[in-house]
């Protein structure tokens, strides 16, 4: 074979578009099977509707539509009643990959990267060959701009096929937009019924009207009128810089010395920290800007490390609150007990976040299966990808045997329980673009497992109460059942008449239940509970597609009954040793 | 004679059986927790004597008071008082496992395995300081084997005649100890009664008619001796005049199970040693010095059985009495061997035959108290 020269090689040596990148790396984005195709490209329009009504101060509702064109071939519609988006602006916002407003600020919202709606315009052009069309009005009385877009992925530009004005009298103002791609729809845990669904539960603010493609209609109407307070933006923290960045930021700044620079660009920088850090990093506060090179660069970076800064504020996260995190538990869930936490806001890498879980334990749950994991981010539920994300590997790292859960070493625990986990920050770190698993970072791991202790510890005295009310009642039949044979018995040897027989067995009644008080009632009591909503998403699967979910972690066989031991699971049937009983005394008579 | 006698012990029993439930009817009619109360059967509350010669009972007690938790075994310790009642009225008798089926019609106070039944007939028998066969109830277990020079007088089943049983007629089989050996009497001209641990050990003193050589009573406890094994030796022994050597293998199950059972009872039965245990018995090999002096081939001492040693040294008044059993103990933990009786094969089949058993015999100071 001939040798090559590097020219030659050249020849062949080109940039690589994003678009093009994606297009072969759709798994990336969350499109990598059928089924969550369709998921991923519902849940990036409804992020952004949410995210657009938020930001516009306006109650959201939100409207999804799957039609099935095709076997395998659907039409996505989501349209909201958000505050529309200018002609301008709209080809690059539905046909530009990496073109958005959320990835340069850090302020707490669904979407960051820019990326998500027009990966689904790609995929669906991908797969289908055909346009996205999107409508969007931005007032009354102005008339509604539809253009069919396309994104051409040699350019990553957007490729507008078709615009014209159109009426949309029905709406005052809005978005909507149309996709048809490949998809498959399929109930279950991961579906697009479900994404909905926990996606309502976590964002009580919202209306969502979805009609599935059986054309059954689902509304999840708001439970309160009150917005989340607005998104702040802030600036970075200087804890959370790293050297690159750094430099880009001193090139970048309009401050003309350091000391200027450090109180602008960061927060919770004031003039005492600033000359702080520059005294610390050995440079003057007067430094110009514009002279620092890369090695004072690494020295103001050392600096920053070395100075103790407070921690960035944290009024810029709004968390959904445990009422709330609780109070959609108990509209899915039929339990016995709820319980849920707010942890204070943390730091990681200085970034601020807030960590929330709830439990619901009990009730109508299946015992003899891993818990049920519920995660979000921002108030988005995360549905794929369980297996590598950080709240999962936190519940497995907390002890879950000390609060009444089974659980095999560094497994998922198992019992009748559900564990919800929300991380609200204002960029939260997943391992991927397409968003569904959090980054293992150790602050966050510690807070989760922090909140999830904190759950735990109520959890255990709910847990011990019941056991607790579970072995009197046993008591109390015990008391039902034998005091008949020990009348009889006595009976048959003293030789008693029926009547003095049934006198023994009053005084009995009387001697053994006088000590004990009222018998406590444990059991579901949840007016919340919604059977209709609980059912989305409970439905069987088909085999066929529990096979493709790779990310859920293959169930653990029960824990092994030695690991019990000590745990006083036991106890439960204890009555029959009565030697340990609190009846029996030793004692010595002298 | 024997049937008046018998009698009086019966109305004694069924008298006891009334006087407890009626006291706990009393007490539940004043509306108050009856309470039962037994003595605690376990080593920690029996203390040894020589001159009383067995284990004997402290005074710890247990008392249940009848609450929610004791509820069922309060049932069904009644149940079974019950039944004893009808079974000692109508002169009958059941096993410890027909005990356990008849409880089976008792609903919900049914026992659910035999070893729930066993635990509340020994209560009882403790509650009340009697003898499980006077109350009615039998064990299962074989009471021993029995051959050499002995004539047993039992009576017939049927007719209740006088029936002479000669041990020496049984050839290469033995006479079988029954459950009940209170009715039993002796004949014999014998110098001495040998019990044996195996009945390996048994079959070839047996099969060699050492009894005849040596002008003896061979008895088979074949583990741990029974209560009717014990009740019989001592019989026997005390009516006879006659000492009881013990041929055990050469480990602590061997001395501190069998032997010490033997001679001086058990802590579980500790309410009925006195008359269920033989403290005229002693202990001939084999011995750790014996493990030396005949060189006999060994297996190394399990973690158990070290256990077992120090657990008897700490815990049981019979070896905390003895010096020498504690010096043969501490030799054999050193050791870390033990020999079994089957190990003297070693210098020929019938060497325990010819030489051991003579010799050791002889010499009274091989032995162990």
């Amino acid at each position: 074979m001939a040798q090559k020269t590097a020219e030659e090689l050249a020849k062949k040596q080109r940039e690589i578009s994003i678009a093009e990148f994606f297009e072969k790396n759709r798994h990336l984005l969350g499109f990598d099977n059928p089924r969550r195709a369709l998921m991923t490209a519902v849940k990036e329009a409804v992020d952004n509707a949410l995210d657009a009504c938020e930001e516009a101060r306006i109650l959201p509702e939100v409207n999804v539509e799957l039609i099935q064109l095709e076997e395998t071939r659907f039409r996505v519609i989501i349209e909201d009643n958000g505050p529309g988006i200018i002609r301008a602006q709209l080809p690059k916002i539905f046909a530009k990959l990496l073109y958005g407003s959320k990835f340069h600020k850090l302020a707490q919202t669904r979407g960051q990267q820019g990326i998500g709606i027009s990966a689904a315009v790609l995929y669906g052009q991908l797969t289908t060959g055909k346009p996205a069309t999107i409508i969007s009005k931005t007032g009354k009385g102005v008339k509604a701009i539809q253009v069919k877009l396309k994104i051409n992925t040699q350019t990553n530009s957007p490729d507008v096929v078709e615009e014209k004005e159109v009426d949309w009298d029905e709406k005052e103002q809005g978005t909507r937009i149309e996709i048809d791609m490949e998809g498959a729809y399929l109930k279950g845990r991961q579906s697009v019924d479900e994404y909905l669904k926990e996606t309502s539960i976590v964002n009580p603010h919202c209306t969502i009207i979805y009609t599935n493609p059986e054309a059954n209609q689902f509304i999840f109407p708001r439970a309160t009128d009150q917005l989340p307070p607005e998104a702040r933006e802030i600036k970075p923290h200087p804890y959370g810089v790293e050297l690159g960045r750094l430099i880009k930021m001193l090139e970048t700044s309009t401050a003309s010395t350091l000391q200027q620079f450090l109180t602008e660009e960061f927060v919770r920088v004031g003039a005492g920290t600033a000359k702080e850090i520059c005294a610390s990093a050995g440079l003057l506060p007067t430094t110009k800007t514009k002279n620092m090179n890369r090695d004072l660069t690494e020295n103001l970076l050392k600096g920053i490390q070395n100075t103790k800064i407070m921690a960035p504020p944290t009024d810029c996260i709004s968390p959904i609150t445990a009422e709330l995190l609780e109070r959609g538990l108990r509209k899915e869930i039929n339990a016995e007990f709820y319980c849920s936490t707010t942890r204070p806001p943390a730091v990681y890498r200085g970034n601020p976040f807030i960590i929330e879980a709830a439990l619901a334990y009990g009730g109508e749950q299946e015992g003899d299966t891993s818990v049920r994991i519920l995660r979000f981010a921002n108030r988005v539920p995360l549905l794929y990808q369980q297996g590598a994300c950080a709240i999962t590997s936190s519940i497995q790292a907390t002890t879950w045997r000390l609060y009444g859960l089974q659980q095999s070493k560094n497994a998922l625990p198992i019992g009748p329980c559900t564990v919800v986990v929300h991380m609200s920050s204002v960029w939260v770190p997943f391992t991927s673009e397409s968003k569904e698993a959090l980054a293992q970072y150790p602050e966050i791991i510690k807070e989760i497992k922090l909140a999830l202790q904190e759950c735990g510890r109520k959890l255990a005295s709910f847990v011990n109460k019941k056991r607790r009310i579970n072995e009197e009642s046993k008591k109390r039949s015990y008391i039902e059942k034998y005091i008949p044979h020990v009348a009889d018995a006595l009976k048959g040897i003293v030789g008693l008449t029926d009547i003095q027989k049934k006198q023994v067995e009053d005084d009995l009644c009387t001697i053994l239940e006088h000590t004990r008080g009222e018998l406590e009632e444990i059991g579901v009591d949840n007016p919340d509970y919604d059977p209709e909503l609980a059912q989305i998403g409970a439905e069987e699967e088909s085999e066929e597609l529990m096979d493709e979910e790779e990310d859920i972690p293959k169930k653990k066989g029960k824990p092994k009954k030695e690991e019990e031991d000590g745990e006083g699971e036991e106890s439960f049937s204890d009555y029959e040793d009565s030697d340990n009983d609190t009846g029996e005394r030793q004692m010595k008579l002298s | 004679m024997a049937t008046k006698k018998e009698n009086t012990m019966s109305k004694q029993v069924l008298g006891k059986i009334r006087d407890i439930a009626k006291g706990m009817y009393d007490t539940i009619r004043l509306q108050k927790k009856p309470e039962i109360e037994m003595p605690i059967r376990a080593l920690s509350n029996v203390s040894y004597d020589e001159r009383e010669g067995y284990f004997k009972l402290l005074k710890s007690v247990k008392s249940r008071t009848l609450t929610a938790s004791t509820i069922k075994t309060f049932a069904q310790t009644l149940r079974m008082m019950e039944l004893s009642k009808q079974l000692v009225e109508t002169d009958d008798i059941a096993t410890k496992r027909e005990a356990y089926y008849v409880s089976k019609n008792w609903g919900d106070a049914r026992f659910r395995e035999q070893p729930e039944s066993d635990t509340v007939m020994d209560d009882i028998e403790a509650m009340m300081g009697v003898n499980r066969e006077q109350i009615g109830f039998i064990p299962e277990e074989k009471g021993g084997a029995v051959a050499g020079e002995l004539t047993v007088i039992d009576q017939d089943q049927d007719t209740g005649k006088e029936l002479e049983i000669d041990c020496t007629k049984f050839g290469s089989g033995a006479y079988s100890i029954p459950s009940s050996v209170e009715h039993l009497r002796f004949k014999t001209k014998a110098k001495f009664i040998l019990a044996i641990e195996t009945s390996g050990m048994f079959e070839r003193l047996n099969k060699h008619n050492y009894w005849k050589k040596a002008n003896c009573i061979l008895i088979s406890m074949g583990g741990v001796p029974t209560r009717a094994c014990r009740r019989f030796i001592r019989k026997l022994a005390d009516e006879q005049k006659l000492p009881v050597y013990v041929f055990c293998d050469g480990d602590f199950y061997g001395y501190f199970n069998i032997y010490r059972t033997l001679k001086v009872g058990s802590g579980n039965a500790a309410h009925i040693n006195e008359y269920f245990c033989v403290p005229q018995a002693q202990y001939i090999g084999i011995t750790p010095q014996d493990i030396i002096d005949y060189q006999l081939p060994t297996h190394p001492l399990k973690e158990i059985d070290i256990k077992r040693a120090r657990d008897a040294l700490k815990n049981d008044p019979f070896v905390q009495h003895y010096k020498a059993w504690q010096k043969a103990a501490d030799q054999q933990i050193k050791m870390k061997a033990r020999a079994e009786q089957q190990a003297l094969a070693k210098h020929g089949l019938n060497f325990v035959i010819d030489k051991y058993l003579p010799d050791k015999l002889k010499n009274q100071k091989t032995w162990l108290p």
